[in-house]
């Protein structure tokens, strides 16, 4: 394998090229894509979050002016959208794209409106005329396990769709019994919802002369949504099928994923013959984006008499939702169980997972999907152990820690994941220092005596990112391969083209990955050009989550370059009459070793791989290469962050005066974009801490359904951050990558979470479940003071 | 029935008829066709639809395109100036005030009025002008450091 040279542009702060479109309003999102002929879908959809569906009347809506057509379920003539993830004796309810027979969540489309313009179709789509019977609905993933709950689906009982354990429950059963101390804590991990800025979106277009469907839509990953339409739900060969993701506004997980809406436009275009758009209202945001977390959960940690860890046991109701999301099971079973051991050594886990069916909207992967949920339980127990064995939290946390392993030999847990390479005590020495950890522990006891209530969360985190090998995936109930490809096509000139199966919606992949190829070339990164995002254009990819760009996608890139390169030196060793080995390759130039005046140039063997006038004898022309990249491993960027709070325990607001993150993600393409996107995830986990919470009634009514019941963080409720990184290099890619699009969303949450307890001690309250609104706190205090 | 509108956008004159509840913001992206202003919630939250009209930040997924008869406005398209960037702009590219660019176009509008309201704003200033536009991926840190640079520049000027 090669390795990257640590030379300019690999690790420096470059400015995005990408933002001179979006600063000027001329970036291309789906909702700015016009067509000739386009009309417009809006959608009818259920009111209510269970009932059984009597009759749709579509003929007032046909009547409205500037209607086109509408469909129901009746018309409609697709598969059901496909789960893409089983799991052992799972019950995988069908899924159609508009509900038949039943609607089972508040939101699910029903019907379609097709209308000459967006607010003809949306006029039709209040005069459609559902009649329902009301059905007694559940929200709550462990009511919904009682018996006598609604059921959802009749061969699904007590709507449980799986159960699902890893670790050993003998071991961990001993640890327990031979335990000095056992601390419990039962948990929630409240519902989230994801809210790109960017409400999903897509445009359909049907060529009848040629059977050609182009769909733009707002997709983390173009192939995958071409694969499973074309092939599960449509019924066309995929060759006739292109997606286009241009580009897209923030994805955070949610648009992994198919929906109901694109299948019902792709199949309305080729009915209508005539391009479909639809964009998502923030309401229909709400109600149909796949949400995030929900979990009902019960911790015991088991210590022994020196305060060492020696056991855990987790048992978790996770809420799926009414039906299963594309990726929805892969996300609190091996996304989540085997991150249970954190950071620390833990000799026993035993972990127990309940999937179960609800009368709400799917759940699928929202940022960290599984790991922060791992992470919060783990990081809430140990604050609640340190109160209890009577230590510092970071103490308790430091004597805890994996000892570092950094050779390439990994640390094996005892829920299945070996991590790459971890050094896991500098980051949170250096967080603790940063933070002024000990100084704000001296303030905090000041400040109770006047009754001002200061909090310290400290957590630490580690995830597993870049997925994944394809063949372990495979054995988990994968149904796709995770590696990602990466093309490299030189041009006559020596200018580049870079296909990547990697999708940038934020993330910056046209800077990072010319970066990259610039560093390898020595040509200026004007010379470079990224393409994604279009299955035209590019070949068979993964897309983008999980934190994989940089280390899987970047990585197949690298592939491609080492073997333009190795071609390359072939051509120059020709040209120059000059043996291979003799040649240096530096600062865009092959030299002789010794005689550096005798040299090619890259553009001059680019032009002469295209001339083809002079080429080693048999050499095939042109100068480019395609390659797939499946790395050995997942890898494991970890962590610690502090965040300092106040609490006004006399109105129950939090203040967050100090927020500290010491990430290491591996080696850096781009500091300036890895420093915002560990913000950008910071606000997002500390919005989950204190703010964040998709309400829904026990019934199954969303009563968080707009951004004025939905708190996100806002500019005047967060601090600056300090942010700072320790490097340990991963040994599974060759860019020593570890990846860094959520390790902020992970960490913040418990450690935020942990700070307000924390601020609460002198009450005595030992724990309250997210999000720590100022309603809570004051509830709890005000309980605690009587 | 349709309603005639005249405005005047980025100093180009505009004249149409449209339905008298069509929303100024359907206006300028659907029927003018400037698409840089988006459409983020529907509900005047997230400040991704923010323009400059008659002088003022205005969120136009809350205005009737009929209300704006006869205005004046400013939409992100109108801020850079013979193809020189505005310093707000500038200020988010050096400073790396966007991710995915999505909110940025109401963001940029919305620190030109705080940049007239406050020009050397402090951070409290600057967070506080800013809390009715939302961004979800910068966590705001880096949106803060983008307008001091404009602020900077544009004293300096």
């Amino acid at each position: 394998m090669a390795t990257a040279t640590g030379t300019r542009l690999f690790g420096a702060p470059e400015k995005r090229r990408e933002d001179p479109r979006f600063i000027t309003g001329r970036g291309q999102y789906v909702d700015d894509v016009k067509l000739p002929g386009m009309t417009h879908a809006a959608f009818v959809r259920s009111p209510h979050a269970h009932a059984r569906l009597k009759r749709v009347d579509a003929a007032p809506a046909r009547a409205v002016p500037g209607v086109v057509a509408v469909y129901t379920a009746l018309d409609l003539k697709v598969g059901a959208l496909p789960c893409g993830w089983m799991l052992p004796n799972i019950k995988v309810p069908p899924r159609p794209a508009l509900a038949s027979g039943k609607v089972r969540y508040v939101g699910e489309p029903v019907a379609v409106v097709v209308g000459e313009t967006a607010y003809a179709a949306k006029d039709g789509a209040e005069a459609v005329r559902v009649e329902y019977e009301a059905l007694p609905g559940v929200s709550d993933p462990r009511k919904a396990h009682d018996k006598g709950a609604p059921q959802l689906f009749d061969d699904i009982p007590q709507n449980q769709c799986f159960y699902w354990t890893i670790g050993d429950k003998t071991a961990t059963e001993a640890a327990f019994k031979s335990a000095a101390k056992v601390v419990a804590q039962p948990l929630r991990n409240q519902r989230l919802i994801p809210n790109a800025i960017e409400p999903r979106a897509c445009v359909a277009s049907y060529a009848p002369g040629t059977g050609d469907l182009t769909l733009w839509v707002t997709s983390q990953n173009p192939h995958v949504h071409r694969l499973l339409m074309a092939a599960f739900i449509l019924g066309i060969p995929e060759t006739k099928m292109r997606v286009i993701a241009p580009d897209v506004g923030g994805g955070f997980g949610s648009k992994i994923f198919v929906y109901n809406e694109e299948v019902v436009a792709a199949w309305a275009s080729k009915a209508l013959a005539r391009p479909v758009k639809w964009t998502a209202e923030r309401r229909e945001s709400f109600l149909n984006d796949a949400h995030g977390r929900d979990h009902v959960t019960e911790v015991e940690m088991a210590f022994d008499r020196g305060g060492k860890i020696t056991g855990l046991r987790v048992k978790t109701h996770a809420n799926l939702g009414a039906y299963l999301s594309t990726f929805a099971p892969l996300i609190p079973s091996y996304l989540y169980g085997p991150l249970l051991s954190g950071v620390y050594r833990i000799p026993a886990i035993f972990c127990e997972v309940w999937g179960m069916l609800t009368t709400t909207a799917p759940v699928d992967a929202y940022r960290g999907a599984g790991r922060p949920e791992a992470t919060y339980l783990l990081e809430r127990t140990m604050d609640r152990a340190a109160d209890d064995l009577g230590v510092d939290p970071a103490e308790l946390r430091r004597q805890n820690l994996i000892l570092p392993f950094t050779s390439g030999t990994p640390y094996q847990t005892p829920v299945a994941f070996a991590y790459d390479s971890g050094n896991y005590e500098p980051a949170l020495n250096r967080a603790l220092e940063l933070s002024g950890y000990a100084k704000a522990r001296r303030e905090q006891e000041e400040g109770r005596k006047r009754g001002r209530y200061i909090g310290i969360g400290v957590s630490t985190y580690i995830e597993a990112c870049g997925p994944a090998p394809s063949a372990v995936a495979g054995s988990l109930g994968a149904g796709a391969g995770l590696w990602e490809s990466g093309q490299v096509r030189v041009h006559p000139t020596g200018a580049v083209t870079v296909y990547t199966g990697s999708h940038s919606h934020g993330q910056g992949h046209e800077t990072t990955f010319a970066q990259l190829v610039a560093d390898q070339l020595g040509i200026p990164m004007a010379q470079v050009e990224i393409v994604h995002g279009d299955t035209a254009q590019i070949p068979f990819g993964m897309g983008t989550y999980g934190s994989r760009s940089a280390c899987v996608g970047g990585s197949a890139i690298l592939m491609s370059l080492d073997k333009v390169k190795a071609k390359g030196r072939k051509i120059a060793a020709h040209l120059l009459e000059a043996n291979e080995q003799d040649l240096v390759f530096e600062g865009g130039k092959w030299s002789v070793k010794g005689s550096p005046g005798k040299a090619k140039t890259w553009g001059e063997v680019s032009l002469m791989a295209y001339l083809a006038h002079n080429l080693p004898q048999g050499m095939e022309p042109g100068l480019e290469a395609t390659s797939f990249f499946d790395p050995p491993n997942f890898t494991f960027p970890f962590g610690a962050h502090v965040a300092v709070v106040e609490v006004d325990a006399e109105t129950g607001q939090t203040k967050l005066l100090k927020y500290v993150a010491v990430d290491d993600v591996g080696r850096v393409i781009n500091p300036m974009i890895v420093d915002g996107m560990v913000h950008g995830g910071i606000a997002q986990g500390v919005g989950q801490a204190l703010w964040e919470h998709g309400v829904y009634s026990d019934d199954g009514q969303l009563l968080a359904a707009t951004m004025m019941d939905y708190a996100l963080p806002k500019a005047d409720q967060l601090p600056s951050y300090e942010t700072e990184r320790t490097v340990t290099p991963s040994p599974v890619n060759p860019l020593g990558i570890k990846g860094a699009g959520e390790t902020g969303t992970i960490a913040a949450t418990p450690t935020v979470a942990n700070a307000v307890i924390d601020a609460l001690a002198p009450f005595g309250i030992a724990h309250i479940d997210m999000p720590l609104t100022p309603d809570k706190i004051w509830k709890a205090v005000t309980a605690a003071r009587k | 029935m349709t309603l005639p509108v005249k405005m005047t956008i980025n100093g180009t004159n505009y004249r149409h008829e449209v339905e008298p509840r069509m929303l100024l913001v359907h206006y300028i992206r659907e029927v003018v066709g400037l698409t840089g202003t988006h459409v983020g919630c529907d509900t005047s939250q997230c400040g991704a639809c923010t323009i400059i009209l008659n002088g003022q930040a205005v969120k136009a997924c809350n205005v009737f395109a009929v209300q704006a008869d006869g205005a004046q406005i400013m939409t992100i398209e109108g801020l850079a100036k013979n193809g020189q960037l505005h310093p707000i702009q500038e200020g988010f590219w050096e400073k790396h005030g966007l991710q995915c660019g999505f909110c940025t176009p109401g963001m940029i509008m919305a620190v030109y009025q705080l940049l007239e309201r406050y020009p050397k704003p402090t951070e409290a200033q600057i967070r506080h002008q800013l809390e009715g536009n939302l961004c979800r991926c910068t966590g705001y840190h880096n949106i803060v450091k983008a307008v001091q640079y404009a602020a900077e520049k544009m004293a300096g000027r």
